[in-house]
């Protein structure tokens, strides 16, 4: 059974290389084939799901070892997997939602002539995915962990004739990067503390090592989840990464890769639990974050970025979890799940509602969508009752344990904690209904098309106020697609083709009964008890009060947003907005901090370095060779020519050797 | 007698070189083809090498000893550890996809050319010289003769900077002579300064030793035979290491490389960067560490810093580059930090990492720069800023710029991942600060590779872009292979670690240290 793990991996990769390197030969089928290696994946995952139900519940992991990758004297990284319950859940989340995107893309690139090449990047994205969670140490986490982050460089900047792709894919690899320079110390300091950086070891014995040293491996491991989850203070590059296909946003930077943080601080629960310091990080961060997604996506009025705003705080929501140790761990990867399902349904919802309205992303151009797009409206409205958490559905299920373990948290902390967590609940009932609104009801304002011969980075005077002075990639918000539209058009809303439809309400079901299910018995917290174990929360107030209050900042959430935009025409050009409305839509200005004083100040540093280096080095080391090489200078009027004056000194040079050697040998 | 294997390695290029240099004027393409067939036979023999060496078996092998100037004790002594195996593999293995890159590097325009002037062979002769005396310098166990090597190698390379240049050239004619030329003196004078303080170091080991066999100046110091004075040692260190700093290039005496790399034709640069610097590291490990022990340990602070300097400053620098050419040879500047850092750190993992990093960085920087010259010579310029939207014309060049890229900026998964994460962690074992300073290297590497990547490969095809073609496949020939073993050595680095282990086990006991312990025994 153990020898299928490598399958998992190596299925997608070989479709990665195969479409990668294969050439034009491959176009026609190139999709098929990439489609359904990543089904052969999932079919794998699920023979090795149901392999390991059928073991007890301490008996359920399985390791395989390919060969020793890095050996070098005590240094040993071993290519080798660990399939637990944990990465189970994972595999069968990556597999799953990654096959239903796969479908998914082939109507959705059907007209882009580079799709073959957009197949091979998913299935790349699937191997390092699935790398980085069957990894059995932390170094073999580290290659998946900046595969995952190539995969999404690659996508995010896939169109990369346009300038704000490109742009936007680089920021999201540098910011990445930064992270991943506290994953890379936290494997230096495991190495230097327990001699390896192997799951197993590691997490038995950290409770041996200092709680200064563990505290220390905690915040970097935390610095790297902040990278890849998009968390404050990392977390700018999300909103740009929407460049993106909108299947790349659904896999990658919603279901799947941004939830790698959530998957690394919930493997390492042994270092954590041992380090209060570092957990009390984790449930700051992760509350920042929850906050900060939630008033961005509140101030959005391109669909995708205000999804992804929805992203980073629900990921905030798992992170507070995964920090509040035992009591959340499981909470955080339940909630991680069900939100794979809604958020990659309400992605692909926005996906067929943008190829319905010629690639327009900006939802004050939309309304009334819902009696042109019967199917996209029904799925969409699923996922955002489940986000929202309405009773019965998924993300009720999974959300209402998150902030019920926020509260049991205890003390202080635990009332700020759970008040966070309610506040966010609410706001996300807000954005969401205006999301809702603004897309399907309400009056049509339908916009024509805009000119395909437009420069694309050029603002379209529609677009949010202020937008042209942030910082970075802003894009235009009418421009993504590859196909250009017929200039001065109006859309002609249509509903997407099967394809497109069939893996929405696939996702749709999983939005609506995943939490329902999961909860039965507590069939989830049980599933992860052996890898993340599991204590019960105690919170200062009842269940049931909790739910209720839930319930109460739910519906006034949605209501203040029906009142808003429901009850009143939108505008089709965004009113200018408080000062918080602006600040929000410009990211709560984190692009402009980021703009002037690190990329501002680097542009300055380097060029005077630049200088510098010109000027000051050069002149300082050339000023003494030029006094030391004074003396070939007098040669060279004998010689004529550098290279004969070089044969002198290195003749006379010998000849001083020999010298020194024979007046040695005299003494 | 056996047969003298490594002689003959650098014997058959030296060989091939004269004969190169003499065929007649009309039959440049003979020329060509007689050197590509010289240095595939050098990196045959190479292999023999590598396949003959016994990983387990005695530090130095495959010796040739003879004397050869009796009276000043000198001999001509060769044998190789791990580490020059590696290091001549490399040597072996790049000549010839540097020669097949710089395939028309040197042909003259038809109305220039004459009967006696022939460039073309010369260019190929001078590569396989260079080649012949940098394995001769792998090999070397004798101090003079390696100082011989060393000095001698930069009279070829003079003339294949000096009189080889880049045709993309901004100015005219007479001024990109002039630039060339100033390169390739700076590049002259440079080494030359390190090479003659080195002489002094030299003479003064002789004084001292009275013979420059390097096994049998470590065992005389190991067995106490040979005792030097505090300062002595230190003197003789700084001498020897001025000069391999030089040739590194270590900051501050790296600016002769930006110069000479950027004029250089991208093959050259490449001959520069990925096999002569190479030397320079790697008689770090062998001459420095080994000869003076003490001295090395008492410098190592300094050149902690100096290496850390060199890594956060070339990187910077190469961030300011408009000149795609300049920006790789301050990122190799950045690289070589890396290399210095591990070397001197003290640890098995630094150690085995810098050598893994030396072959890991030629091969990376290989694929980066040849693709780079591949791409100037269908534009005709160096500056970035001309560039835009390549891989909309040309989807291989800018797939292989990418790797190219990748593999500079150290992704898992290629080759140069695995030695700078060695020296990384290697480093922070013993400096915990001077890892995390090194650390904030993989940020600045990204942002100079994918920078560059944006500005010359993605956005809207500039009007002078259009025409640019794909690679031929004489050129996808060249990256191809090389590419394949950056993945090859990323995925299964286990060939080369074997080799060089061993040396690095050596040199540690030389210098005697031991690797720190870890805080707690984690149950294994």
């Amino acid at each position: 059974m153990e020898n299928l793990i490598a399958l998992l991996v190596a299925a997608p990769l070989l479709g990665a290389a195969v479409l990668l390197c294969g050439g034009r030969r491959l176009d026609a089928a190139g999709h098929w084939l990439g489609t359904l290696l990543a089904a052969a994946s999932f079919v794998v995952a699920a023979v090795l799901f149901f392999g390991m139900l059928g073991r007890g519940a301490e008996d359920r992991a399985l390791h395989q070892t390919l060969y020793t990758w890095v050996p070098v004297e005590s240094f040993r990284a071993d290519l080798a997997f660990q399939l637990d319950q944990l990465s189970m859940t994972f595999v069968l989340l990556i597999t799953g939602v990654g096959t239903l995107i796969h479908v998914y893309s082939i109507g959705y690139m059907e007209h882009d002539e580079r799709r073959r090449r957009f197949f091979g990047y998913l299935n790349l994205f699937l191997a390092a995915m699935l790398l980085l969670v069957l990894a059995d140490n932390y170094l073999l986490l580290y290659f998946g962990w900046e595969g995952v982050g190539l995969a999404s460089y690659l996508l995010i900047g896939f169109w990369q004739h346009k300038p704000s792709a490109a742009t936007a894919a680089k920021k999201a690899f540098l910011v990445n990067r930064v992270g991943d320079i506290g994953l890379s110390i936290a494997i230096m300091l495991m190495f230097t503390t327990f001699g390896t950086f192997a799951f197993g070891p590691v997490l038995a014995t950290a409770d041996k090592a200092s709680e200064g040293t563990l505290t220390a491996i905690g915040l970097m491991l935390l610095l790297a989840a902040c990278g890849k989850s998009a968390q404050v203070p990392l977390q700018s590059w999300l909103g740009d990464a929407m460049e993106g296909p909108t299947p790349v946003s659904a896999l990658i930077h919603a279901a799947t890769m941004v939830t790698a943080g959530v998957y690394l601080i919930t493997r390492s629960g042994a270092i954590f639990d041992a380090a209060p310091t570092a957990q009390t990080a984790v449930v700051t961060v992760g509350a920042v974050t929850l906050l900060f997604g939630a008033i961005v996506g509140c101030a959005k009025d391109d669909i995708k970025k205000a999804l992804a705003g929805s992203t980073m705080s629900q990921i905030g929501y798992m992170v507070l979890a995964a920090g509040l140790g035992p009591i959340g761990y499981a909470f955080a990867i339940m909630h991680l799940v069900t939100h794979g399902f809604f958020k990659a349904g309400l992605f692909l919802g926005a996906g067929s509602v943008m190829h319905g309205m010629n690639d327009e992303v900006d939802m004050r151009k939309y309304g009334g969508l819902r009696a042109y797009m019967p199917v996209t409206f029904v799925t969409f409205g699923l996922g955002y009752l489940a986000i929202i958490g309405f009773p019965g559905l998924s993300g009720f299920w999974s959300k209402d344990k998150i902030i019920e373990a926020a509260f049991a948290k205890g003390g202080t902390e635990g009332w700020i904690l759970g008040a966070v967590t309610l506040l966010g609940a609410g706001i996300t009932a807000y954005y969401m209904t205006r999301v809702m609104i603004m897309t399907f009801f309400g009056e049509k304002r339908w916009q024509p098309a805009p000119d395909p011969h437009r420069a694309p980075d050029v603002e379209p005077a529609a677009a949010d106020d202020g937008r042209h002075l942030a910082a970075g990639p802003v894009g235009s918000p009418a421009a993504e697609g590859p196909a250009g539209h017929p200039a001065g058009e109006l859309p002609d809303p249509h509903e997407s083709p099967r394809s497109m439809t069939v893996p929405m309400i696939v996702l749709a079901f999983g939005s609506v009964f995943a939490g329902g299910l999961f909860s039965i018995n507590s069939a989830f917290v049980h599933w992860l008890e052996p890898v993340t174990r599991f204590e019960h929360g105690h919170p200062p107030v009842s269940a049931a009060v909790i739910t209720t209050a839930t319930l109460v900042v739910l519906l006034a959430g949605a209501g203040l947003a029906y009142a808003q935009y429901g009850r009143r025409p939108v505008p089709v050009t965004a009113p200018r907005g408080s000062l918080l409305t602006r600040a929000a839509r410009r990211d709560l200005l984190q692009d402009d901090f980021n703009h002037v004083v690190l990329v501002r100040g680097g542009e300055h540093l380097t060029r005077s370095l630049v200088y510098v280096d010109h000027t000051l080095v050069d002149g300082v080391v050339n000023g003494t060779a030029a006094s030391v090489g004074g003396l070939s200078g007098r040669l060279r009027k004998l010689q004529n020519g550098y290279a004969r004056s070089y044969a002198v000194s290195m003749f006379g040079g010998t000849a001083v050797l020999i010298a020194a050697t024979l007046l040695m040998r005299a003494v | 007698m056996s047969f003298p294997l490594l002689t003959a390695t650098a014997v058959l290029p030296a060989a091939g070189a004269v004969l190169t240099a003499a065929v007649p004027a009309g039959r440049r393409t003979a020329a060509k083809w007689l050197a590509l067939l010289v240095s595939l036979g050098t990196l045959v023999l190479a292999a023999v090498v590598t396949v003959r060496f016994e990983p387990g078996g005695a530090r130095y092998q495959l010796t040739e000893s003879h004397a050869w100037i009796a009276d000043f004790g000198v001999r001509y002594e060769l044998g190789v550890d791990g580490i020059g195996v590696a290091l001549i593999a490399l040597t072996a293995l790049l000549i010839p996809f540097i020669v097949a890159a710089g395939w028309n590097d040197a042909d003259e325009p038809a109305a220039t050319a004459t009967r006696r002037w022939r460039p073309t062979q010369g260019f190929f002769a001078l590569i396989l010289m260079v080649e012949a005396m940098v394995i001769l310098s792998f090999e070397a166990t004798d101090v003079f003769l390696f100082y011989l090597l060393f000095e001698a190698m930069l009279i070829p390379m003079y003339f294949l900077i000096g009189g080889f240049g880049d045709r993309a050239h901004a100015g005219s004619d007479e001024h990109a002579a002039a630039q060339r030329s100033y390169a390739a003196v700076k590049f002259l004078l440079y080494n030359l300064i390190g090479g003659l303080i080195m002489l002094a170091a030299v003479v003064g080991l002789y004084a001292v030793a009275g013979n420059f066999s390097l096994p049998g100046i470590v065992e005389a110091r190991a067995s106490g035979d040979l005792t030097m004075a505090t300062s002595t040692e230190r003197l003789l260190f700084l001498g020897f290491f001025f000069a391999f700093a030089v040739k590194a290039p270590l900051w501050p005496l790296h600016t002769w490389l930006p110069n000479a790399m950027g004029e250089a034709t991208a093959p050259v640069a490449v001959l520069i960067t990925a096999v002569v610097d190479k030397v320079g590291t790697f008689a770090m490990l062998r001459f420095c560490l080994q000869l003076f022990p003490e001295a090395s340990r008492w410098a190592t602070p300094v050149i902690v810093v100096l290496a850390l300097v060199s890594i956060v400053y070339g990187a910077l620098l190469a961030v300011g580059q408009r000149d795609i050419k300049r920006l790789v040879a301050y990122a190799s500047i950045s690289h070589f930090g890396f290399i210095v850092l591990g070397i001197f750190a003290m640890t098995s993992q630094g150690q085995s990492g810098a050598t893994l990093y030396m072959v890991n960085h030629g091969i990376s920087t290989a694929v980066l720069m040849l693709v780079a010259g591949f791409l100037i010579s269908r534009r005709g310029s160096r500056l970035i800023a001309d560039y835009g939207g390549v891989q909309k014309v040309a989807p291989v060049l800018a797939g292989t710029f990418l790797i190219g890229s990748l593999a500079t900026l150290s992704l898992p998964g290629l080759a140069p991942f695995v030695s700078e994460f060695l020296v990384l962690v290697g480093t922070f074992a013993r400096y915990p600060a001077a890892g995390i300073v090194a650390t904030t290297g993989i940020v600045l590497a990204a942002l100079y590779t994918l920078v560059l990547y944006q500005r010359t490969m993605t956005g809207p095809v500039k009007e002078d872009v259009r025409a640019v073609k794909d690679l031929r496949p004489r050129e996808l020939l060249v990256v191809a292979p090389l590419i394949a073993l950056l993945f090859f050595l990323g995925v299964f680095p286990k060939p080369l670690t074997e080799i060089v282990d061993p040396a690095v086990r050596h040199t540690m006991s030389d210098v005697k240290q031991q690797d720190p312990r870890p805080e707690v025994e984690a149950a294994k």
